[in-house]
């Protein structure tokens, strides 16, 4: 049996490697820990081949091959997601598209931009910049994480709150489909007749096919941009002040909140100019016309400083302005200094629940002996409380994994969600019938299966995989009540 | 579909080490991949195993045990350019420099290679960067190389063709080295001009005395220039970044402490250096030798007294009167000043203080040149690749001069600009700022430097000593 696999692995080599080349198939085990994981590190899986396509025609040849042979495939950006929706699947094959990742086109007249999926997100904006356009979504990532990841997750970021996510960004896509067809969903412009398979496409977390070629807005940078910090001794004030800022009929840009342990870590690294005492800290930022920027300004620092600020200050240049952001983009990582793994929660609460929420968020974690730093956008309500722990001390993980389904259950108990913008990915799959009903599950199934019907673009992601909700896999396939009807049909 | 996942192993407690150099800052490396995009060989080949992220993974599977050392992981941890790069955006604060270089000692200690392989490291770090002397001789024997006409034959002639790889590209890199009196010592002490500002005790360097003899001069008319008296060990050595880099960590140690030695002896209020390998390598001393309990606080000492030539001239405003340089240049930040002493603004301030000089900025000006130390010999395939990217961002700066503060950059930058057909010249910061001195000199706005430090006459002065 043994050899059996050896060889057909080593066949499957030879073809892989007749299709992106030899230099573009890693095979070596030692090589392929490389990619055993995202950015989530609990979660481990070793594919038996990475390869790195450079075209649509590559992608597409490797996954017929793959539906030929039987064998799963997972599309790959930078590694950065934090819920193992790039995962490996175990023996499968990891299709990296780091190697696919030029600004195919610009046109600037008509605001949009062809690129390819590994391209870095940061490196668009900077690609369009010295015309004065940027990209509009944000991710704290954006330094590493790629377009084709964005896509995959629907990221947002700070600046979610007034731009939208991904999906609001996306015109079109070219996609190598789950059976290896290369399609166009959507195109360059606005609008497009028919369904909307763009916003299908777009957070379908690598299963419903390869997106190859990317047409997004890219929109003209502000005239003017004013980031204020507003400095709390308690992080109920801070909350309060989210709400009044809103409530005000203020649309920053993006509101953010930063509580102390975060606070210490980004300053340990980089010297940001957050005050390490303070119990919490919003950064506001507002952009837009220069006229009545001002004026806006002010009733943001008054709204924070109603609310209890001790501290109101807004960032003098430009470069004050990038340190705030650098250490809230950089905050994941600056656990780094603090505690060496952590797992970031990605929940999503209605804005008004955010003091009731931070509270018991923090009360869970401690409960289950472990510590918490909340680093988010609350603008939007979208929680990301990051679990610390230490992965050599025998038992955490257990006790992580647990107070992440504590927090999860609460976020649905109080009207939210599970996920803002990190995916479901591997991490969060058990958590789906928190909010949806098995019907619901049912019909997302349909949904895939229509996209991905042979279950090996990218398995074992986003659906439940515990006794009571096994996924409906090729092999476990049912038909549905209205499938048994006639009312449709599977394809 | 089967779809295994596994929960982390519970790992062994205990330090972790290679080549009993601690590696423990792979627990930091909290896998967040910001470090990915700021990876040279990364963004030239897209494979994780060649980002930071993917060797810190590396790393850490060998010191734990997972893996060995076979050949590949050994060829993905040499690809690195130890540019340091990754530590700038590290917002985990991994220490990665040091992680890379106990690695690659452990590299040297299983996997030693051929003998072509051992007899280039014997003789570069047993042989010449341990004897100040002998790499004389050596610079004495090239320099006959490339006057005889034997280096023209061999370029010419195609004999360059036949050398091994790494032989061939050093060929091509090879600096025509300077005429004696250039390579000859500075004098032992070169006095402060007008108010003293301190004592300085400068660095010559090993490669650095032999080919830019020239730029160390330089350093020293223009701090004294700025107040300082100059020292100048004639005792000192390499500083045993190259070998540290390079995976030889007994000789590592040994240079340094050597070095330590000599330079407690100037008894300076500063340790001035010229070349950014030498300097970030001379700041972590204090880590280096944190072991070693007869040695720890003096080298902890001794490193904070190092300071780069830039970073410690942009202390106070240059000492005037600067002539003016009508010319357009472009910085290139050396990853061992830029990442390595993270000194970044230092330099461009220095710059903005020469009359007439206009400086435009470089596109990924923080990026490796591919010179990295001998990386360039050792690895000339991706050395070339990270080349060409840096020409082609030079050019498009249309600058005539790149600026940098580093031998290896500006011996790489050079063989780069040439192979290209480009005329734009390459200058050490301190050649710049020692033009401005002289043409404020011809100016007639001060006093002529004199004696065995004169410019213009300062070679033939040299070369009686």
């Amino acid at each position: 049996m043994a050899a059996l696999a050896e060889f057909r692995k080593a066949s499957l080599r030879r073809e892989l490697e007749s299709i992106v080349g030899a230099s573009a198939v890693l095979t070596d085990p030692d090589e392929l820990l490389a990619y055993e994981s995202d950015g989530l590190t609990m979660l481990r899986a070793l594919a038996d081949f990475v390869v790195f396509p450079t075209s649509a025609e590559h992608v597409s040849a490797v996954v017929r091959l793959a539906n030929r042979e039987g064998v799963p495939f997972v599309a790959r950006g930078a590694g950065t997601g934090l819920s193992g929706g790039c995962l490996p699947a175990e023996g499968g094959i990891v299709v990296s598209l780091m190697r696919m990742n030029r600004v195919l086109e610009v046109d600037y007249e008509n605001q949009i931009a062809v690129v390819e999926p590994g391209l870095v997100n940061l490196h668009l904006s900077w690609a369009v910049g010295r015309r004065g356009y940027y990209y509009a979504p944000d991710p704290s990532s954006q330094q590493a994480c790629t377009v084709g990841g964005n896509i995959a997750n629907n990221s947002g970021g700070p600046h979610t709150l007034k731009y939208g996510v991904t999906t609001n960004h996306v015109l079109g896509l070219e996609v190598v489909m789950p059976d290896g067809e290369i399609v166009w969903l959507g195109g360059r412009t606005r609008a497009s007749a028919g369904y909307d398979l763009v916003g299908v496409f777009v957070g379908s977390e690598g299963t419903f096919g390869v997106a190859t070629k990317i047409v997004v807005r890219i929109l003209k940078k502000p005239q003017a941009v004013k980031t204020v910090l507003a400095v709390f001794d308690e992080i109920d004030q801070a909350s309060a002040a989210v709400s009044a800022i809103i409530a005000r009929g203020l649309v920053p840009a993006a509101v953010e909140m930063i509580d102390q342990l975060t606070i210490q870590a980004v300053e340990d690294a980089f010297d940001c100019g957050y005050p390490r005492d303070a119990a919490a800290a919003l950064l506001v930022e507002l952009d837009g016309l220069t006229v009545g920027m001002e004026a806006q300004a002010e009733r943001i620092v008054q709204a924070c400083r109603d609310s209890g600020a001790r501290e109101v200050r807004t960032a003098r240049d430009e470069a004050e302005r990038q340190l705030l952001w650098k250490g809230r983009k950089s905050a994941f990582g600056a656990y780094g200094r603090i505690s060496p793994a952590y797992m970031v929660m990605d929940g999503v609460i209605p804005r008004t629940k955010l003091p009731y929420v931070l509270r018991r968020v923090n009360d869970i974690v401690a409960a289950h002996g472990l510590r918490v730093g909340n680093v988010f956008h609350a603008g939007d309500g979208n929680l990301h409380p990051n679990i610390l722990y230490d992965p050599r001390r025998a038992g955490e993980e257990a006790r992580v994994l647990a107070a992440g389904a504590a927090i999860m259950r609460l976020c649905a108990e109080v009207g939210g969600s599970i996920s803002g913008e990190h995916g479901i990915g591997l991490e969060k799959a058990d958590f789906m019938p928190f909010i949806f009903s098995p019907d619901d599950l049912a019909l997302m199934q349909r949904l895939k299966n229509a996209f991905n019907s042979s279950g090996l673009c990218n398995p074992g992601k986003i659906f439940p995989t515990s006794k009571s909700c096994a996924e409906v896999g090729p092999a476990a396939y049912r038909p549905h009540a209205i499938e048994e009807k006639g009312l449709a049909q599977r394809f | 579909m089967a779809h295994t996942v596994q929960a982390q192993p519970p790992v062994a407690a205990g330090r972790l080490a290679l080549h009993g150099l601690s590696v423990e800052g792979v627990n930091q490396c909290v896998h967040c991949g910001l470090c990915l995009a700021s990876c040279p060989t990364f963004a030239e080949l897209g494979t994780e195993m060649d980002s930071p992220r993917g060797r810190i993974f590396l790393i850490k599977a060998l010191a734990e045990g997972r893996i060995a050392l076979g050949a590949s992981t050994a060829g993905h941890l040499e690809l690195c350019l130890d540019c340091r790069a990754c530590e700038t955006v590290c917002p985990a604060g991994v220490p990665y420099g040091r992680l890379i270089e106990a690695a690659k000692a452990e590299i040297e200690r299983q996997r030693p290679g051929g003998v072509l392989r051992r007899a280039f490291r014997w003789l570069n770090f047993g042989l010449l960067l341990t004897s100040p002397w002998r790499l004389r001789l050596a610079a004495t024997v090239l320099r006959a190389y490339q006057t005889s006409g034997l280096g023209w034959l061999v370029r010419r002639g195609g004999l360059a063709r036949l050398l091994p790889g790494t032989l061939a590209a050093g060929e091509a890199l090879l600096p025509p080295l300077p005429p004696a009196r250039e390579r000859a010592a500075l004098p032992p002490r070169i006095p402060a001009e007008g108010a003293r500002r301190a004592r300085v005790a400068m660095l010559t360097g090993c490669i650095q005395s032999v080919v830019f003899g020239a730029h160390n001069r330089a350093t020293a008319r223009v701090l004294a220039r700025n107040g300082c008296d100059v020292v100048v060990p004639e005792a000192q050595g390499c500083c045993g970044a190259l070998n540290a880099h390079g995976g030889d960590h007994a000789r590592a140690l040994a240079l340094a402490r050597h070095t330590i030695e000599v330079f407690e002896a100037a008894a300076a209020d500063a340790v001035v250096v010229n070349t950014s390998g030498c300097g970030a390598h001379m700041k972590g001393y204090g880590h280096l030798l944190a072991d070693d309990p007869a040695w720890a606080e003096r080298a902890r000492r001794f490193a904070a007294s190092v300071v780069d030539v830039a970073e410690f001239l942009a202390q106070e405003p240059l000492r005037g009167p600067l002539g003016p340089v009508p010319m357009t240049v472009t910085y290139h930040d050396p990853c061992h000043v830029v990442h390595g002493q993270k000194i970044r603004s230092e330099p461009r301030r220095l710059l903005a203080q020469i009359p007439g000089l206009s400086v435009v900025e470089l596109v990924e000006s923080d990026w490796c040149c591919g010179s990295a130390g001998i990386y360039n010999l050792t690895q000339p395939a991706m050395a070339t690749r990270l080349l060409r990217r840096k020409i082609g961002h030079v050019v498009a700066t249309g600058a005539e001069a790149v600026v940098t503060a580093n031998p290896g950059c500006i011996l790489q930058i050079r063989a780069g600009l040439a192979a290209h057909g480009a005329t734009t010249r390459v200058l050490h910061i301190v050649e710049l700022l020692d033009q401005a001195y002289g043409s404020a000199s011809r100016g007639g706005a001060s006093g002529e430097a004199s004696g065995e430090m004169g410019r213009g006459s300062a070679s033939r002065g040299g070369a009686s000593t």
